[in-house]
């Protein structure tokens, strides 16, 4: 595939590297420093250009896919467009924004986008699968929300360790995945173990992962009370998605103005105003008491700083958005439980999207030794009109198959359940032989 | 005192609006024609009315009007208007023992119909005094001081058009009067045609029911003279005994067009131009109607359980209680004032009740005067915000309404307006009470309190002699004329005329 990519800043560039291995990468920026940079270290082509600028566009000939990734939404938007009126590549625009990306979900393929990559959207999404299922390890979404992966630890105590598959399979609407030890994946069958150590993958609607997850360990309490600190719009954004969630939300930010206009906007966020460094405040406000504080400053060192000082207080979790990547590691390193940074998420988000047209979900579990994805069944699939049996006999021993949405509604996946045109599937399967089973898709 | 030179612009644009009166007076005439009753009560007005119309434009041919006109316009409009509507009660009572032939007795009539207040120094409606086409007009005053004397100027006169905006956030009761439309001219047109045509439903409906044989007493010309003053939210009623003279089914129709009355009038607009739900999406709809079941659950329970029978016609007790609780509450929470029975003859603690809901009010941009309920509301939860700051202090907790977030200096102005309401209804009973004890009346509290909610919140009747079934006419000649300027204060929500009375205003 011939791509292009605009704007060759963290992202771009980030995508541009990992893109290369595969395809014909031309990246375009207005920097000619950070061109001549860029070709010096990946095997792409760097140009200088505006990408609003269609004379350079078309320039750069025939391309496949257009990747529109300068920190400037509307530039982003634009270039998108106009790449629309030159060819017929399929157009992904970053944005940061999410009133353009609601917009946009609107009607896809608007604004010439054909997809849309939302970073303060992604990094709330991202905080919420965090709290969403509080004793999942991982935990991800397919089929706009109506699947749900997670993946347990089973405890000793727990009601299913020391149990078969069969005995422990008491949900409708959920299917055991996979166990994952130490050295090797299962795919259970009913018979199959679960000893306490093992991890777990379930796939289902997330009612039933929820109810599954309360069952296992029934001390966990649902996330109740977060704190957000800061006043980005990832902030905004968290705080607006947790609320649509029910869960009780305070941003605490300084500057009276910007506080004020985030009221506003968030009308079931307790907003409040004071210098976030004092401590007596945070103690006051019962911070420690809070279940999960979110932190994202200005600079990453004010996020460091508070998000220690918070630390000390005793709080539970806490997810600092770390807007340089390479701080990352330094943030888990001293003790702050996850670090987010919003560059690699929506980078991961773009090369995800590039790497299979029609797999709209990818999700890594335990290191890249299984793979996760989400299908839509074509008029042209193989396995259309095929039961579950049939399938899992004619495919390659580690295929599962999670879960079924059919007609926007989550059906069990059983043995003698027949695959029909239009169906979006779930399937879980070794990385090793990710290929082939997508062909035979 | 120097006079700034823009009053003679306000008088001209008064003048403008004369013009039309005299026009108005023109359907009351008609009527007259119709029944062989004297055309002279309508002539001679609308002669003096054209007069002094043309008079007045000649003052400023080529009228500018800023903000402050506007005020200074708005007042003398209203009391103008008032004027010359007391002219038809004088002439045609002239030579007679009737109480409206004393002047100011003519004039509290007056503007208690063009306010929409409904308060009445009418001893004897069935006198052979007041004929159909006076009593006619009485009920046509309330219909044209419903929608707003100005609302209707605005819509039909172009050269009011271009700062028009602030006379109509004058006139329309309450805050947060939008533009409808681009042109302020459609906007009150449009607001007049939906007023238009709900009273024209209304009286299509009651006259329906006399078709029926549902309502022998309502006939054609009780249809209209009800219709006209349900939709003001006025509560003049030709008949002697009010509403009670009509049936059950006729009380049963007044009331939802008392609810529309209440209601914010540009959700009609909006409901017409496609948006189906904005009934089920408008916080103070929601409140309004809110408030309505409560207070009427409220009566109804004192009724049942006190075993109060009034109201009864020939449906059961229970049905009959809540049908009289509910149009009581309507006509309170509208300030209607219109009644199907005597309430002053029920227990004092009820009439406490009665007096406190005077002080409700229905919602903003309706025909409805008092306090209102969106102010109630805001109010209640700038109290919550605030009640949240003293547990946080340093959360910021902005004010909601529909959605939208109230800066603080409306809050701050609905506050004022509260307060400055129940100010003047404190200092105007103790005026009240004095002025009558010094003419050897002497007046309860509750009468008191009860004439100035009345007056003040346009409601209409009050307690004690002037009760529904009774009149204002005992009051001194002061006090009549205090509670004329308390209507008109009410009726354009105090700021209006306050500024009028302000150091600032005639500085140039």
């Amino acid at each position: 595939m011939r791509i292009l990519i605009i704007g060759a800043g963290q992202v771009g560039s980030s995508i541009a590297e990992n893109l290369s291995e595969s395809h014909k990468v031309v990246i375009m920026d207005i920097d000619p420093v950070r061109v001549s940079d860029l070709s010096y270290s990946y095997d792409v082509l760097a140009i200088c250009g505006d990408g609003n600028n269609i004379k350079n566009l078309e320039e750069v000939g025939k391309i496949d896919l257009f990747l529109a990734c300068t920190n400037d939404d509307e530039k982003n938007l634009i270039a998108c467009e106009s790449s629309k009126m030159i060819g017929d590549a399929f157009t992904v625009a970053r944005v940061k924004n999410s009133v353009l990306f609601e917009s946009w979900s609107r009607s896809k393929g608007s604004f010439g986008v054909d997809f849309m990559a939302c970073s303060d959207r992604l990094i709330s999404e991202a905080i919420i699968k965090i709290t969403g299922t509080p004793a999942a390890l991982d935990a991800d979404y397919f089929a706009d929300g109506k699947i749900q992966m997670a993946e347990f630890e089973i405890n000793p105590n727990s009601f299913i360790s020391n149990k078969t598959v069969l005995e422990a399979d008491q949900f409708e609407l959920l299917t055991f995945a996979a166990i994952i030890t130490e050295s090797e994946i299962i795919i259970p069958t009913g018979s199959t173990m679960i000893l306490p150590g093992h991890r777990i993958v379930v796939i289902g609607t997330p009612e039933s992962v929820k109810s599954f997850s309360t069952q296992l360990e029934p001390t966990t309490k649902k996330t109740q009370n977060i704190v957000l600190i800061g006043g980005s719009s990832i902030i905004a954004e968290t705080a607006s998605l947790f609320s649509s969630i029910k869960v009780n939300t305070t941003l605490i930010t300084s500057g009276k103005d910007a506080s004020l206009e985030l009221a506003k906007k968030l009308p079931n966020t307790m907003v409040m105003c004071h210098d976030i460094s004092d401590i007596r405040f945070l103690e006051a406000e019962n911070i420690n008491q809070s279940d999960l504080v979110v932190v994202h400053l200005s600079s990453d060192e004010k996020t460091l700083l508070i998000s220690l000082l918070i630390k000390q207080l005793g709080v539970r979790r806490i997810v600092s958005i770390v807007n340089s990547g390479s701080y990352v590691s330094l943030f888990e390193n001293v003790g702050i439980d996850v670090a987010v940074n919003p560059r690699e998420l929506i980078s991961e988000a773009i090369i995800g999207f590039t790497h299979q047209v029609n797999t709209e979900h990818i999700a890594l579990l335990d290191s890249n030794r299984v793979e996760l994805l989400e299908v839509e069944i074509g008029s042209d699939s193989n396995i259309s009109g095929k039961t579950i049996q049939e399938i899992s006999s004619s495919m390659p021993n580690l295929v599962l198959i999670g879960a079924i949405v059919r007609d926007e509604q989550a059906i069990a996946p059983r043995g003698d359940t027949t695959i029909k045109y239009g169906d979006h599937i779930v399937i879980l399967t070794d990385v090793s032989v990710l290929d082939k089973v997508l062909q035979q898709l | 005192m120097n006079l700034r030179s823009n009053w003679k612009a306000a008088l001209s644009l008064t003048g403008t609006i004369l013009k039309w009166l005299a026009i108005a007076l023109c359907i009351p005439l008609v009527v007259a024609v119709y029944f062989g009753d004297s055309i002279w009560p309508f002539v001679i007005p609308g002669a003096i009315s054209l007069t002094l119309g043309l008079l007045f434009e000649r003052i400023d041919p080529d009228p500018h009007m800023n903000l402050r006109d506007g005020f200074l316009m708005l007042v003398l409009a209203w009391v103008f208007i008032a004027f010359i509507g007391s002219f038809p009660y004088l002439i045609s009572t002239f030579g007679t023992s009737s109480s409206l032939s004393i002047p100011i007795n003519a004039l509290f009539e007056s503007v208690s119909g063009f306010t929409t207040t409904g308060a009445t120094v009418i001893e004897d409606l069935s006198s052979p005094s007041y004929s159909k086409s006076i009593l006619f007009w009485r009920q046509f005053t309330q219909w044209l001081g419903g929608m707003g004397i100005i609302v209707l100027a605005l819509a039909i006169i172009p050269s009011l058009s271009s700062g028009g905006m602030r006379l109509l956030d004058a006139e329309s009761p309450g805050p947060g009067v939008k533009k409808l439309t681009p042109k302020i001219a459609e906007t009150a047109r449009f607001l007049w045609i939906v007023y238009l045509g709900i009273t024209f439903l209304e009286i299509l409906a009651l006259y329906g029911l006399h078709v029926l044989g549902l309502a022998p007493n309502m006939d054609f010309y009780n249809a209209v003279c009800h219709g006209m003053t349900t939709l003001a939210s006025g509560g003049f009623s030709p008949a002697v005994r009010g509403i009670e003279t009509f049936s059950a089914a006729v009380q049963w129709v007044i009331i939802p067009f008392m609810v529309a009355s209440g209601t914010n009038f540009a959700l009609f607009y909006k409901f017409m131009s496609d948006d189906k739900k904005v009934f089920l999406k408008d916080s103070e709809f929601k409140y309004y109607l809110l408030v309505i079941a409560a207070l009427c659950a409220i009566f109804l329970g004192i009724f049942l359980t006190t075993g109060t029978s009034i109201g009864i016609q020939n449906d059961s007790t229970t049905i009959s209680s809540f049908r009289s609780a509910l149009f009581l509450t309507v006509s309170l929470i509208t300030t209607t004032g219109y009644v199907n029975f005597d309430y002053t003859l029920l227990d004092l603690p009820i009439q406490y009740l009665i007096l406190l809901a005077m002080f409700i009010g229905g919602s903003v941009g309706s025909t409805s005067c008092s306090i209102k309920i969106l102010r109630w509301v805001i109010i209640l939860k700038s109290v919550k915000s605030d009640i949240i700051k003293i547990i946080h202090p340093d959360a910021v907790v902005p004010v909601r309404f529909n959605n939208e977030t109230l800066t603080e200096s409306t809050i701050k102005q609905i506050h004022a307006f509260t307060l400055l309401f129940i100010f003047i209804f404190g200092i105007s009973t103790i005026l009240i009470s004095l002025d009558s004890y010094r003419i050897g009346l002497n007046l309860s509290l509750l009468e008191a309190m009860g004439a100035v909610a009345a007056t003040l919140g346009n409601f209409g009747p009050s307690f004690g002699q002037s009760g529904p079934m009774g009149t204002y006419l005992h009051f001194s000649t002061p006090s009549k004329l205090y509670m004329s300027g308390l209507m008109i204060a009410g009726r354009l929500e105090i700021f209006p005329l306050i500024v009028l009375f302000t150091r600032v205003f005639w500085k140039s």
